[in-house]
């Protein structure tokens, strides 16, 4: 995933990003940090081309991401949005499951087999039958992704993905996210998060990337994470998660 | 009015009505209200078969008569209207423990309370016997409008979580010592209301960046290509049919 | 007591079920048109989940005075928030699934309910929203008194409709004086907490999102900022509307209305030998038995219908016009 020299302002007049570039390999986990309002969400929204840059590109393996291309683009990435109620908008969980691939031309015994593996692969598997409205966080978190997993993409994007999970919700995530060999984009407030799941990190601040490198590389440097109102939580240490 | 309750309109059961496909369910549903209602009120017979009927489904839809006379609770405010009727309308009267009550009026009152009451319950069972998304699947069959369909569907789908938004704020407002009782203290409600207004724009504009990640390109894919059979449509034609002779000859011999 | 909203089964006769579902089934048909070509489809699930919202708050009452409560129609909101004609459609279809869903409303009542709680209010309250935005200043307090006006009158619109169609269509020997009066006057006063909390919220949205109001789109930034209302306005057009309204209802609740139907006699309006058969045909037996000058109700009742009609023709005639232009010149 490329993305080069990306510059977006909003209709009103604010600029959200102010020249991106980021360069992702096929199977890498990338976490976004950074302040709110750094453009992060801004720019994930512009990885499926919700949002078009005012200036500069971004491609999706061959695929660069303009008008003609979207669909194949929207194949390619999958977007887990913050709230899991926005992207849970059919009577049932089986229904949001097979909207992706139907949108893609997928139909009968086919859809069938793909809502099915990809409830299995989030173990979600009897939320089928519900109505999104009767799901616990956590349950909701896995049956949005399991609506983008069923669009068979390549790259996951996922913004925010532990915010209304409680402890055992986001050991179910990391342990989901772990298993899945895809590309994994994924911003985040939650320092821990970013550390136990992605090697690589950038941080973002008003619209540029500002850092890129090795997580706890970043996360070590007090300084860094003070200047973009990073902060690690109370009683985090570091040094203590040095392996052998 | 509770819409909070959605989950206590549908019975979850396995009767022989609840597996009827919705589209022949509502077309019944639609066809045996309207024949009721154009039921001539002296035929008080015929009102007597058509309860028999919908009692009759009730029982076959597995559904408790209680239930039904709990929801029928949603038309008591035209029954208490009704039961005025006889003493402000004009017209011949006739004397009823010393009171003089429109003979019009008492069979304006009958009119009333027998066609709300059974149109109803005819809503009540279709509503206890199908859920809402299929009910509206079965409007789209019957060549409702698309949009109107989609329409509705988002908005099955998202009155919980609004009315229950809606419902926070008002109790975080009045554990802050709000109790409205004068409309000039409905400033702050009309405020929430407009707040929510604006936050559920939002959310929609969120669902359609949600809906074209998913490779919407307009046109809402059909997921359930079920539709009723020649033996489903001939259940519901046949209950149509019966009650359409006794409602002939209801007009007939009256 | 909001009696005639969400009428059940029963409530007026076949006949008037059958012409007011045509008649709404013909509007709605345009409508949807209508609203096909304003809404982008990312207004779909913008338009769900607004009808949710209107839903959701029409289930909560609002006190109107001590002990009296009445609940949000929300057509008027709709319309001015969304545009007429999504407007319409939005609240047809709470209207319709409240009915088939929540057995609030009779089924074949659906062509009197949707006439008169989606149809009359979100294009009549249209209309007068567009008249009294052109009276008054444009601003955000133009735009909210709008709304105010229009939100109440399309209240009063409602009760009118159904009153005229129980004069056609009524199922009981209720004159229809008696119920014209009852239905206006209590609308009357319920209106004023639909004006309220329209105007307040219209206000509210214009305050945060002013680009998600179709009825101020044509403000700029200096004119939203100004939230003054010309106060003057306001109070001579309330009293001129509320000394019009009270003329009008009077003459139903008083049985000699000596000095209307005097002037009347003088115009030649009341002819002394009218041939009443005609009235009679079309007029239900039930609703003019009992009132002491049936020409003269019903006189004003064509009047006060006709007046309603052409609010709601101005507000379909605005919505084919606006859709022409599609830009955002001025409302």
């Amino acid at each position: 995933m490329r993305v080069s020299g990306v510059e977006f302002s909003y209709p009103d007049g604010r600029a959200a990003l102010r020249g991106v570039d980021l360069v992702v390999e096929a199977g890498e986990r990338v976490a976004v940090l950074g302040p709110n309002g750094a453009g992060k969400t801004t720019l994930a929204l512009h990885l499926n081309g919700i949002y078009m840059p005012s200036s500069g590109t971004v491609s999706i393996g061959d695929a660069p991401v303009v008008e003609s291309n979207l669909t194949e683009v929207r194949r390619r990435v999958g977007l887990v949005f913050q709230d899991s109620n926005d992207q849970l908008f059919m009577p049932k969980v089986h229904d949001d499951v097979a909207f992706g691939p139907a949108n893609l031309g997928v139909t009968g015994a086919e859809l069938e087999q793909r809502v099915r593996s990809a409830l299995a692969a989030v173990s979600g598997e009897a939320l089928a039958d519900r109505p999104a409205h009767h799901l616990s966080g956590g349950e909701r978190r896995r049956a949005a992704l399991a609506t983008v997993l069923a669009m068979d993409p390549d790259v996951l994007v996922f913004d925010e993905p532990s915010s209304d999970l409680d402890g055992a919700g986001r050991r179910e995530l990391v342990a989901a996210l772990l298993s899945l060999d895809l590309t994994q984009v994924v911003i985040t407030h939650d320092l821990p998060l970013a550390l136990e799941l992605c090697p690589r990190a950038v941080i973002m601040r008003e619209g540029r990337i500002v850092a890129d490198g090795d997580t706890r590389g970043l996360l070590a440097d007090a300084d860094l994470l003070a200047e973009n109102r990073l902060e690690l939580p109370y009683g985090f240490e570091l040094g203590a998660l040095e392996k052998d | 009015m509770g819409v909070g309750h959605s989950h206590a309109l549908y019975v979850h059961e396995h009767s022989p009505v609840h597996r009827l496909a919705p589209e022949a369910k509502v077309v019944a549903a639609f066809g045996l209200v309207v024949v009721i209602a154009v039921t001539p009120r002296q035929a008080v017979w015929a009102f007597a078969v058509y309860a028999a009927m919908v009692a009759g489904l009730v029982v076959l839809a597995r559904v408790s008569f209680g239930f039904v006379a709990i929801r029928l609770l949603a038309v008591a405010p035209f029954v208490v209207f009704a039961l005025f009727i006889p003493f402000i309308a004009t017209g011949e009267t006739v004397e009823v423990w010393g009171l003089a009550l429109s003979v019009d009026g008492l069979w304006a009152t009958w009119n009333i309370l027998a066609k709300a009451v059974l149109g109803a319950s005819v809503s009540i069972v279709l509503t206890a016997t199908t859920e809402i998304p299929e009910i509206i699947r079965g409007m789209g069959i019957l060549h409702v409008p698309v949009l109107f369909t989609s329409i509705a569907m988002f908005m099955v789908r998202y009155l919980e979580l609004i009315a229950e938004e809606l419902k926070r704020t008002r109790l975080a407002m009045s554990s802050r010592g709000y109790d409205p009782r004068w409309l000039t203290q409905a400033a702050p409600i009309a405020s929430a209301a407009g707040a929510l207004f604006v936050r559920s724009y939002e959310r929609g504009e969120r669902v359609h960046a949600a809906m074209l990640s998913r490779g919407f390109t307009g046109t809402m894919p059909s997921l359930d290509a079920r539709r009723a059979t020649a033996s489903e449509w001939a259940a519901a034609t046949s209950l149509l049919l019966l009650a359409g002779v006794v409602a002939t000859a209801a007009a007939v011999t009256s | 007591m909001v009696v005639a909203m969400h009428a059940p089964d029963g409530f007026l006769d076949p006949g008037t079920a059958l012409v007011t579902a045509l008649i709404s089934l013909a509007v709605l048909a345009f409508a949807l048109r209508q609203a096909r070509s304003q809404l982008a489809d990312k207004a779909i699930p913008l338009a769900g989940i607004t009808a949710a919202f209107i839903f959701a708050a029409q289930m909560f009452n609002f006190p109107v005075a001590a002990g009296t409560t009445g609940h949000l129609i929300g057509a008027a909101l709709a319309a001015i928030l969304l545009g007429p004609s999504v407007g319409v459609v939005v609240v047809t279809i709470v209207v319709v699934v409240q009915a088939l869903a929540f057995a609030d409303g009779g089924l074949t009542a659906l062509g009197y309910n949707v006439l008169n709680m989606a149809i009359i209010p979100a294009y009549g309250g249209y209309a007068i929203f567009r008249l009294f935005r052109s009276w008054l200043p444009k601003s955000t307090g133009g735009v909210v008194g709008a709304t105010a006006v229009a939100a109440w009158a399309s209240v009063v619109m409602a009760a009118i409709a159904f009153s005229i169609q129980w004069l056609f269509g009524a199922s009981a020997p209720v004159p229809f004086d008696d119920v014209f009066v009852a239905m206006v006057g209590v609308h009357a006063l319920i209106g004023v907490g639909e004006a309220v909390i329209s105007s307040l919220a219209v206000g509210a949205v214009l305050a945060s999102r002013p680009d998600l109001v179709y009825g101020a789109r044509d403000l700029d930034q200096a004119q939203l900022a100004d939230t003054k209302v010309k106060i003057r306005t306001f109070v001579i057009g309330g009293a001129l509307v509320a000394l019009v309204f009270a003329a009008v209802v009077s003459q139903f609740a008083v049985d000699n209305p000596d000095g209307l139907e005097h002037v009347a006699a003088d115009t030649g309006f009341i002819d002394s030998g009218a041939d009443h058969a005609w009235a009679d045909f079309i007029f239900a037996d039930y609703a003019t038995a009992g009132i002491s000058n049936e020409t003269l109700s019903l006189a004003v009742a064509g009047i006060v219908g006709t007046l309603v009609t052409l609010a709601v023709a101005a507000g379909i005639f605005l919505t084919m016009r606006e859709s022409r232009r599609k830009d955002t010149a001025p409302v």
